[in-house]
């Protein structure tokens, strides 16, 4: 008999997987650096988030849940630095933006 | 323990095991080390994932060294390592 927490924690990892899934077809499918950096921070952000908060909701003690709610917030913080220094390097890299007209 | 945390495990692993087409396709040096980023966000995941289904708490102590580190390269990357001239060519990597 499932209780109403590991209901909710099954749904949160199963949306978690969906995000990863999202993210890694997105980086195999879209078609440069700046739309791929955005397909990334999905699996980094909303992946991880719900795999985090899914598994934080069957930790043992509040220690454990606020642990993996730390690496989410890590995680968070880091992709937002990273994409943002990738992106402005390919811009001065001169890296033109994909645009559907010119294909 | 619900039961998914193995099934979503190797879930992700097969996710991983696709983008290595992305990140043998290239063009870029940076697609090549999105890939790489993606492997740390996944990782992590998988860690976390596999830490719980075995109950081996001191994998998320490993998950959170590798978010760290997948942090660290990245901005090594951006910042000392990207010097390629001209972006789009295949001779980056």
């Amino acid at each position: 008999m499932t209780t109403p927490g590991e209901a909710v924690s099954a749904i949160l990892l199963l949306a978690g997987a969906g995000f990863y899934l999202a993210g890694t077809l997105g980086i195999l499918r879209f078609p440069d650096i700046y739309t791929r950096l955005h397909a990334l921070t999905k699996a980094d952000n909303l992946g991880l988030g719900c795999v985090a908060l899914g598994l934080a909701l069957q930790a043992d003690t509040l220690a454990a849940a606020l642990k993996l709610l730390l690496i989410w917030l890590l995680a968070l913080a880091a992709s937002a630095a990273v994409s943002y220094a990738i992106a402005q390097r390919a811009d001065t890299l001169g890296i033109a933006p994909w645009r559907k007209d010119k294909r | 323990m619900t039961g998914l945390e193995w099934p979503l495990a190797l879930f992700l692993l097969a996710n991983l095991l696709a983008a290595l087409v992305r990140a043998a396709h290239g063009p870029t040096a940076a697609d090549r080390m999105l890939v790489a980023l993606l492997f740390g966000a996944t990782g992590v995941g998988v860690l976390l994932l596999l830490g719980y289904a075995q109950g081996a708490p001191e994998l998320v102590d490993v998950a959170l060294t590798l978010a760290l580190l997948a942090a660290i390269a990245g901005m090594a990357f951006a910042r000392r390592a990207w010097a390629a001239t001209g972006g789009q060519d295949d001779n980056t990597g």
